[in-house]
């Protein structure tokens, strides 16, 4: 029943704005319905915690400590942006830049967008995974080009070849994974392609099979988590759509993308009995970090800016999960928490700011503090918890990931914490000018719902300063389930 | 020489007529052609299809080759040669690569395919093994065609050539996907061409043309 509501309630909301067409209210209808969808959310996650892990739909349908918490946090940051975005897309029409018609669209495909992630993350088969991650993909091709300007249009190519082409891989993966499982699992498989039956029989599916899927699974949903170098698409896809878009693609798809390919290297790492999966996921996230504070130097607009501090940190949750263990996991989890939380409301922020310059270019934002101190506060904050400065969460997920590193992977410590060390310095270099200092900033027609950003940054310091039992329990099995060598 | 059942030659005839299919698309340049050539590419995928449902009596697999037919065959070529008449684009520009080139590239691809599926072919069991091979070349090939191609148009049926191989791939090896993922991509397929569709007008308007040199401006600065 509440799996019902929680992905009935978007997927009605989509075909709601879809009818109704142009309204006035319609940011407020959006907010009812993500409002839902998380009181859904929540109510699932309390009969988990009565009930325990649930097998629902004919097992087509699954929740366990590892999809959980991700449920929970895509519904509320779906909920938080959906506030953020009621002022600003109303400041985005006064200035003319978007039409009812548009908005129309805008809120009918961010309803889909929720719609395919919750799918992705409680869906058992592993073949309507694929159709979901798919879907977010198109579900956000036209928001990126909402804006109709020549970069967002070639924004939103890049996003749907590269995207195509690279979940195409998965298929073929997927492919590949069935074909290895109807020999254990019998033909026509009804079951054959559920991860809890996979997950089961993992470790008599064919090695051969298995790695040579991974890698296909690898570079298809790695693309979409936006790792080197297959990272093309994500930061012109930040950059040219709209900033809510922005916020949920950081905050919710990466995060989405990469549980696809844990929950496809808990599969074939228990078949292949090798640690070429771990290896193969710690070269990619450091790769990506790498490159990523790399490119950190080189911007110029704040929100490609941002876009590549979510490569680098999806990058170290990559890595991590590749280190595995109880504590690399634990830590990865807790990082894609602290992340998405950090990131989405670094994002809102920055969106008003953008606004106030008219302009996403960073020489143009000066002196946010003087206009409007919350924005300016809420920017410098979310850029410091991001940055690892205690005691937000970040920190301690990236204290736990570079510990462990010494002691598991000691050659890999000094990039780790030279990636870090160039990224502070790339990231807070660039913040402080903007926060402080003169202002020619322009004032808003509509007050920015700040709500979300210190809703957001609060719970990111409280993870760093207490983790509450009941989430400590959900990574703790997690980390148990996904293993490592 | 052992005899090989009829309907086994017409099986390896309708992989050999895809994989040639493939090289095909990759020489063409006049647009109109190549989606008639990858509604003909459908037609062998849903022939294989259908003679495999035969054979092994598999009921899903007739759905599977209808839906074959009515979207590859019928739906997206159709929609495919009324963008092209609304948006005027009948050729595309020289490729990347001459066509020599392409076709010695994809000569290379189809032995290094051969060898990716080598395994796989061993382990299968389905009677259309030998066929695993030339799915993965069309796959390859169709990836090859996007990378050589400037035309956003011909990128896409470089796109759903690709994802004629894929189906391809699944049914040589496991006689098809179970059915809810099979309707899940069909349903995928269909609403990328829709969304593509808006998004070619949106280019157009912006740029008066197709071409894919105008996209190109999003870059790193040095």
């Amino acid at each position: 029943m509440e799996l019902l509501l929680l992905l009935g309630l978007p997927l009605a909301g989509a075909a709601v704005f879809g009818l109704l067409g142009a309204r006035r209210e319609a940011p407020e209808i959006n907010v009812v319905f993500s409002l839902g969808t998380f009181l859904a959310a929540c109510a699932l996650t309390v009969r988990v915690i009565r009930e325990g892990s649930l097998l629902l739909w004919h097992e087509q349908f699954f929740i366990d400590p590892f999809n959980l918490f991700l449920v929970t946090l895509t519904a509320f940051v779906a909920l938080t942006t959906s506030l953020f975005s009621r002022p600003y897309m109303r400041i985005e029409s006064v200035h003319g830049r978007v039409t009812p018609g548009r908005l129309r669209l805008y809120h009918s495909m961010y309803q889909l967008f929720s719609f395919t992630m919750l799918l992705a993350l409680t869906t058992n088969n592993m073949g309507l995974l694929w159709v979901a991650m798919e879907g977010a993909t198109l579900s956000t091709v036209l928001l990126v080009t909402l804006y109709r300007t020549p970069g967002s249009l070639e924004a939103g190519w890049k996003y749907f070849i590269l995207c195509g082409v690279g979940i195409a891989q998965a298929l073929f993966g997927t492919i590949l994974l069935y074909f290895a499982a109807e020999k254990v699992l019998g033909a026509q498989g009804v079951t054959a392609l559920l991860w809890t039956h996979l997950d089961a029989v993992k470790s008599t599916l064919e090695p051969s099979v298995l790695a040579l899927a991974f890698v296909f699974l690898l570079v298809g949903y790695g693309t979409k988590v936006g790792l080197a170098p297959l990272h093309n698409w994500l930061p012109d896809a930040h950059a040219e759509g709209p900033t809510p878009i922005s916020a949920v693609l950081s905050g919710l798809l990466l995060n989405v993308a990469l549980y696809a390919v844990v929950r496809c290297k808990i599969l074939v790492e228990g078949s292949l009995h090798s640690t070429l999966p771990s290896r193969m996921l710690m070269g990619f996230g450091l790769l990506s970090l790498v490159l990523a504070t790399l490119f950190l130097w080189r911007q110029r607009d704040i929100k490609r800016l941002f876009a590549y501090s979510s490569i680098e940190h999806m990058g170290i949750a990559t890595f991590a999960f590749g280190m595995g263990g109880p504590v690399a996991n634990f830590a990865a989890l807790l990082h894609m928490t602290v992340h998405s939380l950090t990131k989405s409301a670094i994002f809102f922020t920055v969106g008003h700011a953008a606004q106030k310059a008219g302009s996403q270019l960073m020489d143009d934002i000066r002196g946010l503090i003087t206009l409007s101190p919350t924005v300016g506060w809420g920017l410098m904050m979310g850029s410091l918890a991001i940055l690892g400065m205690p005691p937000f969460g970040v920190f301690a997920s990236e204290f736990l990931i570079l510990t462990t590193a010494m002691r598991e992977q000691p050659w890999a410590t000094p990039i780790l914490l030279a990636a870090l060390g160039i990224a502070f310095a790339a990231i807070f270099g660039r913040v402080q000018p903007m926060v402080f200092g003169e202002t020619r900033l322009r004032r808003l027609p509509h007050a920015p719902a700040l709500l979300p950003v210190f809703t957001h940054l609060a719970i990111v310091l409280l993870l760093g300063l207490y983790i509450p039992p009941y989430l400590a329990d959900w990574y703790r099995a997690a980390a148990r389930l996904i293993g490592g060598p | 020489m052992p005899q090989i059942a009829l309907d086994q030659q017409l099986l390896d005839a309708c992989a050999a007529v895809m994989l040639l299919l493939s090289f095909a698309m990759l020489s063409q340049r006049r647009i109109v052609s190549l989606v008639n050539l990858y509604a003909v590419q459908g037609g062998a995928l849903a022939t294989a299809t259908l003679l495999v449902a035969w054979r092994t009596g598999e009921g899903h697999l007739y759905l599977s080759a209808a839906l074959t037919i009515a979207l590859k065959v019928i739906f997206l070529p159709w929609l495919l040669h009324r963008l092209i008449r609304r948006l005027e684009v009948y050729w595309d520009t020289e490729p990347l690569l001459n066509v020599s080139g392409t076709m010695l590239a994809g000569l290379l691809i189809v032995v290094f395919a051969f060898g990716l599926a080598q395994p796989i072919t061993q382990l299968a069991s389905t009677a259309t093994r030998s066929a695993i091979g030339i799915a993965v070349s069309v796959v390859l090939l169709a990836f090859l065609m996007m990378i050589t191609r400037r035309k956003a148009m011909s990128q896409v049926v470089g796109f759903l050539s690709m994802e004629n191989g894929l189906f391809f791939a699944a049914m040589s090896a496991t006689y098809g996907m179970p059915m809810v993922v099979e309707l899940g991509v069909a349903l995928d397929v269909l609403v990328a061409m829709l969304v593509l569709g808006v998004f070619f007008f949106q280019i157009r308007e912006q740029f008066d043309s197709l071409d894919l040199h105008h996209l190109e401006s999003l870059k790193e600065r040095d």
